[in-house]
């Protein structure tokens, strides 16, 4: 089913269950599936059935998208949580927030992205103000994205760079960057970092200036002196996080949780016992992707990062961009031989949703039937391909799997 | 623990250490140029050479383990002369163009140089070696005519990066640090971390990105957390004249333990899109389709009042807020907040689902 021999399941789960100490390290071909959420619960029956938790140098560990996705996570950046995942739907929680931010607070669970999209679409998500995003390039369906972004009625998007999300902007604000700065990162062990500010704002003022701004203008008072101040505030509302403080963070960062001011922070969770008490294995049923290769679209399609790139910022380094500055798609030699490509010939990518052209390269790091692509080149735009199933649990979508078609392109 | 006589002083050191060590702990500096303490010994190039009483040879302090009783001097009349000649041996390799050199003013050579009074080698009978400086990748400037052959970075490579990208090509006078067949980089498994230029102690391997943007002397290093994965990997930011010209790391063990120095590409290479000429920097507001600038007062002025309207006559539920996983905590926190207690919606949401 997987691809992987049976005998190297064999090998590798008799090693991991023998070691003394082991980690299970994962990245998004875990989680970008409509099963993700089952595939994450699976890590987690294997790390408890072996005992690899709860112990120095074990344990279940996703490196994450983005620098700071468990910072956003943990500062309640998400329709359904404040800081610290306190639940916007808890009545207690809730009042905590509205005595300290002196304003009534909605009950009422918020959208996802997809979900956002999809309302977009529909009229029924009027405006939208995106920081430090691209979705035109890294969501699922992108054809999706842009009608939605065309349909709004005010779009503010707030970027460094002119994007391909910006184009559809009634205004744009310009964003400084992480050198202009003072601030924290949170990385995905949860340790709390300091950023520090290395030269002057580029557009004249940062990121949280602006957003101060716009609030004062809209009748919400906010007076921060400086972004230790907006962390303090953090801080004081949110347990888990509540003894960590700019003074105790140095040079070295701290994990949390961290309860109060003599906590030195946390190293690895679950000691001792779970954060739920004992320890729940899930049953997990087989759940066959959303969109599979059939006779139509043959290619099974999946998509990533590459090393020399991240995402959609990297094209602006010079350096980068110019050792690798285009999307080179990934095909086995057998299929190549079929198709009549090499590396370096240009093939048409279609999909249900979408087409586009790129370059491959012919490889066995892929097996036959299966082409890979990275989504950080705007000519190339992988997303305009995947589909627009999530995993409906988490709204994660799923771009490591769907159905395409594939066509040598004649050199004009 | 090992007490031994060093400059005439008693010190103690754990058993097991190395000379070298035992006089680091005990604060008596010895120079090196091809020890690194995060890399396994390869105690060649001298310049650590110590005298021991009742030894007929100098030992390298570097390997050479501190036995109880031992009398050690490392800067006495012998050493200083032995000390000479092996820099003199080593310049007979190194092209001293430190005018326009990257590493002025930041290479242990040039101290040394400069320490014991060696200006040019007596041993460059037959000329020192030309290597072409030809190598075409973007990050990684490669002069081997400054190499003093102490292998750091070949070390680094197969140790911390465990690229083994390049190696040591031919033996004695002849020897050469070279990817397999002595061709460019991005021909070799290199991956253009650039762990060699942070262990390189002279000017043979710099960055191509920082070239000619300011000396180590300087710039301001600025301690921070690089913005591209979840690692979080510690880096200094090098700014001269309020522009980042460059990007340094430090091994010390007092920094975060994420990292230890080692970066990737992107962090120690990516950083020119902070000053690159496609920055936006002034709000702009489209008009019939065309963005023109504006001010900052002017854009924030009329991006409030469309939300205003929008809220009031829609409801707060019809608007929403996309922040990002590239910004700061508590620029995230503050965006929140601006979804939830100015707009009025849980709304908000960011990329961690891709």
């Amino acid at each position: 089913m997987t691809g992987v021999p049976v005998d190297d399941l064999y090998a590798v789960a008799r090693l991991y269950a023998t070691t003394d100490k082991a980690m299970i390290f994962y990245t998004l071909g875990i989680t970008e599936h409509i099963c993700g959420t089952s595939n994450v619960m699976s890590i987690a029956n294997l790390a408890m059935l072996t005992g690899h938790i709860g112990r120095p140098h074990t344990g279940v560990n996703p490196i994450r998208g983005q620098n700071n996705v468990q910072g956003a996570c943990d500062m309640g950046a998400l329709p359904n949580v404040y800081s610290g995942y306190q639940r916007v739907t808890d009545p207690a929680i809730r009042e905590k927030f509205e005595k300290a931010w002196g304003v009534p607070l909605s009950d009422k669970l918020g959208l996802t992205i997809p979900e956002m999209f999809d309302k977009a679409n529909k009229g029924e998500i009027k405006a939208m103000y995106i920081l430090g995003e691209n979705p035109v390039l890294t969501d699922p369906n992108s054809n999706h994205v842009r009608s939605g972004l065309a349909n709004l009625e005010f779009l503010v998007v707030h970027e460094l760079f002119l994007t391909e999300t910006a184009e559809y902007a009634d205004v744009i604000l310009p964003a400084a960057s992480f050198a202009e700065t003072d601030g924290t990162f949170t990385n995905t062990e949860r340790r709390v970092q300091r950023v520090r500010k290395a030269i002057e704002p580029l557009p004249g003022q940062t990121n949280w200036q602006t957003i101060m701004a716009l609030s004062n203008r809209m009748g919400y008072p906010m007076d921060y002196p400086d972004p230790e101040a907006i962390w303090n505030e953090m801080a004081s509302l949110t347990p888990s996080m509540f003894g960590i403080r700019y003074r105790r963070l140095g040079i070295k960062g701290m994990q949390w949780p961290c309860p109060d001011n003599d906590h030195p922070g946390t190293q690895y969770l679950h000691y001792g016992s779970f954060s739920r008490g004992r320890g729940l294995f899930q049953a997990i049923d087989h759940i066959p992707p959303g969109e599979s290769p059939d006779e139509e679209y043959p290619f099974l399609l999946s998509t990533g990062r590459i090393l020399y790139h991240y995402n959609v910022t990297t094209p602006y380094s010079q350096g980068i961009q110019s050792m690798w500055p285009e999307e080179m798609a990934e095909i086995n030699p057998d299929d190549a031989a079929r198709l009549g490509v090499k590396t370096g010939d240009k093939v048409r990518v279609t999909s249900r949703r979408g087409e586009l052209t790129s370059k491959v390269q012919v490889t066995d790091r892929v097996p036959p039937g299966l082409i890979w692509m990275s989504f950080h080149f705007a000519e190339s735009p992988a997303n305009v391909l995947t589909s627009d199933a999530v995993d409906p649990i988490t709204k994660t979508g799923e771009y490591k799997i769907c159905g395409v078609r594939v066509e040598k392109l004649q050199e004009a | 623990m090992v007490t031994l006589t060093v400059n005439g002083r008693q010190i103690k050191a754990p058993r097991g250490s190395t000379i070298l060590e035992a006089c680091r702990l005990n604060g008596i500096e010895i120079p090196t140029l091809c020890y690194d303490p995060d890399l396994r010994l390869a105690g060649s190039c001298r310049m650590c050479l110590v005298e021991a009483k009742g030894r007929p040879l100098f030992l390298a302090s570097c390997v050479a383990p501190a036995e109880d009783g031992m009398v050690i001097e490392t800067e006495s009349p012998d050493i200083v002369e032995a000390r000479r000649i092996v820099l003199e041996l080593l310049a007979a390799r190194h092209d001293f163009s430190c005018q326009t050199c990257e590493k002025n003013g930041d290479c242990k050579f040039q101290d040394y140089c400069y320490r014991y009074g060696v200006k040019d080698s007596r041993f460059t009978d037959g000329g020192r070696h030309v290597y072409p400086i030809d190598d075409p990748n973007p990050f990684i400037e490669r002069d081997y005519n400054k190499c003093i052959m102490c292998t750091r970075c070949v070390r680094a490579c197969e140790e911390i990066t465990v690229a083994r990208a390049i190696n040591v090509k031919d033996r004695g006078h002849n020897a050469k640090i070279a990817t397999a067949f002595d061709g460019h980089l991005a021909d070799s498994p290199c991956v253009f971390c650039g762990q060699c230029i942070m262990v390189c102690p002279v000017g043979a391997l710099t960055s191509k990105v920082s070239a000619g943007k300011g000396r180590a002397y300087e710039v301001d290093r600025v301690l921070t957390t690089c913005t591209y994965c979840g690692t979080g990997c510690t880096l200094e930011l090098n700014v001269k004249d309020n522009q980042v010209v460059g990007v340094t790391s430090n091994r010390s063990e007092e920094y975060s333990p994420v990292n230890k120095g080692a970066l990737c590409v992107k962090g120690r290479f990516g950083w020119d899109f902070i000053n690159s000429p496609d920055r936006l920097t002034t709000p702009l507001i489209k008009e019939n389709g065309e963005f023109r600038e504006a001010s900052w007062d002017e854009a924030l002025d009329l991006v409030a009042a469309r939300l205003q309207a929008i809220k009031e006559s829609s409801g707060p539920d019809s608007m929403a807020v996309f922040t990002s996983a590239r910004m700061t905590n508590e620029e995230n926190y503050l965006a929140q907040k601006f979804a939830r207690a100015v707009l009025g919606t849980n709304n908000v949401d960011h990329c961690a689902r891709l």
